[in-house]
């Protein structure tokens, strides 16, 4: 049963596991560094469909359907699906989902959807509320540009601050069994929404770096636990903006010097220079997409033995940010550790 | 004791990398310079090719949005304008590209309430204050007897 250890964060003292996990990824992103990690890489940025909304469900659903049979369960054995996306009503959730019968629970926590959904799978699981949970979430770079910037053909530029919204999606299934052969979660601390005055929505990194900051500082005082005792604290989508105003955050505020235990999934996920992609990925899909293939297979190697993911959010919208309102940001952090049989 | 606001924002300031204005200048002014050069030349093609001058003033702007339409269409004209920055923005090439856009981007919501009402959802602004301005302008040359 999950356990409140300190003021934000649970413990989960039955530790379940994360028994399947995929990552599907579009173009862009299957040129990236972490080509061979994803499960499955879509040449088509359309996937066969007539837009990009649906475009995206498509993607969400491979995810889920690929998790699914890499865990050798069905949907029916699942009690719920917990996920989101960025779109208007996450309608690239729900119409992804619609024909898949499992009892479902929307999400919202912009790019931080990933850590939220699997933070809540391990309370119900922990709970034993549920013996198999899914937790998901994508982003579409199209469908993202369509609704939240401009047409994908109009020509712009874009701030060297500016983030690229991935093309990905990640599924997890969480079950309250432990299992010793399978990466499990040991605990989380969701975040408290931080807003620092960023206005600058082509500057979302910095706009989220707060958020990631408190999360991390949070975690850390709650767990009495310092940076060296993770192998990696891996952020979701600050980019290099972000990334260095968090660890200048840390450092300041905090006193915390997570240096040489830091990276994040957008500056993983694209080769910036390269890639042309300004100061690194976003988008819920982002940390999706690397810990359901990088980090996971790290992990399930012994690579890496305990993670901390903290995936963050920009809580804005296009009407806010015309009406002048700063961008809060929310980080939600949980700590995966690796099998215990290494096999 | 905690960051505040203002601090943050010029650690933010301080982290975030400028946009690199001398090479953006640089661009917009051989890509926008080439493009008047381009219209320039078309002027002189259909000049001399004796059509009247009324039709000439008219078909080297419609040739450049024609090419610019074609361009937005097969998706070359934002690679393009990705370095060009206002070198393509200000010619007439920023304003059919601004229509074509939209109207390719929203067919998915229909003829009508996609295609029909996006259309002018960037270059509407510009139609709108332009009317505007030249309205005021018209007042302004008609009291002041300038023309």
């Amino acid at each position: 049963m999950a356990e409140r250890i300190g003021t934000y964060t649970l413990k989960f003292t039955e530790r379940p596991s994360i028994i399947g996990n995929a990552a599907v990824v579009g173009k862009t992103e299957g040129e990236g560094p972490l080509k061979d990690y994803f499960d499955r890489i879509f040449e088509d940025d359309t996937l066969g469909q007539k837009s990009f909304e649906k475009a995206e469900s498509a993607l969400q659903m491979e995810a889920v359907t690929l998790a699914l049979q890499k865990a050798k369960k069905k949907p029916e054995d699942m009690q719920y699906i917990l996920g989101g996306d960025l779109l208007n009503q996450c309608i690239g959730t729900s119409f992804a989902l619609r024909d898949l019968k499992i009892p479902f629970l929307g999400l919202y926590g912009a790019c931080s959807t990933m850590a939220l959904s699997l933070g809540l799978a391990g309370i119900l699981t922990d709970s034993k509320a549920a013996n198999l949970v899914i937790a998901e979430t994508s982003s579409h770079f199209c469908s993202a540009e369509r609704q939240f910037r401009l047409p994908l053909e109009y020509g712009g530029q874009r701030t060297p601050t500016a983030q690229r919204t991935a093309t990905a999606a990640g599924a997890s299934i969480v079950s309250a069994e432990h299992v010793p052969q399978r990466p499990c979660l040991e605990a989380v601390t969701f975040g408290r929404i931080q807003d620092l005055g960023i206005k600058d929505a082509n500057n979302m990194g910095a706009a989220m770096a707060p958020a990631a900051a408190e999360t991390i500082a949070n975690f850390l005082n709650d767990t009495k636990t310092l940076p060296s005792d993770y192998d990696l604290i891996l952020t979701g989508d600050l980019g290099k903006v972000g990334t260095e105003l968090l660890q200048e955050l840390l450092l300041k505020d905090y006193h915390i010097d997570i240096k040489d235990r830091h990276n994040d999934c957008g500056l993983l996920l694209f080769d910036c220079e390269a890639q042309d992609v300004h100061a690194g990925g976003s988008g819920c899909g982002c940390a999706a997409s690397v810990f359901n293939s990088y980090i996971m297979q790290k992990l399930l190697k012994g690579e890496l033995s305990k993670v901390l993911l903290v995936a963050t959010g920009a809580l804005m919208s296009p009407t806010s940010s015309l009406q002048g309102e700063s961008i809060p940001g929310i980080a939600h952090a949980v700590l995966v550790s690796k099998p215990d049989i290494v096999q | 004791m905690a960051t505040n606001q203002k601090d943050y924002g010029e650690m933010a300031k301080k982290a975030s990398p400028p946009s690199p204005k001398a090479k953006d200048f640089l661009c917009a002014f051989l890509i926008g310079g080439g493009i008047c050069t381009f219209g320039q030349a078309l002027l002189l093609l259909y000049t001399y090719l004796e059509l009247p001058e009324t039709t000439v003033k008219a078909l080297v702007p419609m040739t450049i949005i024609v090419i610019t339409a074609i361009l937005t269409g097969t998706g070359v004209f934002d690679k393009i304008a990705k370095h060009a920055g206002a070198g393509t923005l200000v010619p007439i090439t920023g304003f059919a590209n601004s229509i074509v856009s939209p109207a390719m981007e929203f067919s998915a919501e229909g003829r009508i309430l996609g295609t029909g009402a996006k259309l002018f959802s960037i270059a509407g602004p510009v139609i709108a204050y332009g009317t505007a301005a030249a309205s005021i302008y018209g007042v302004i040359a008609y009291l002041f007897k300038l023309y």
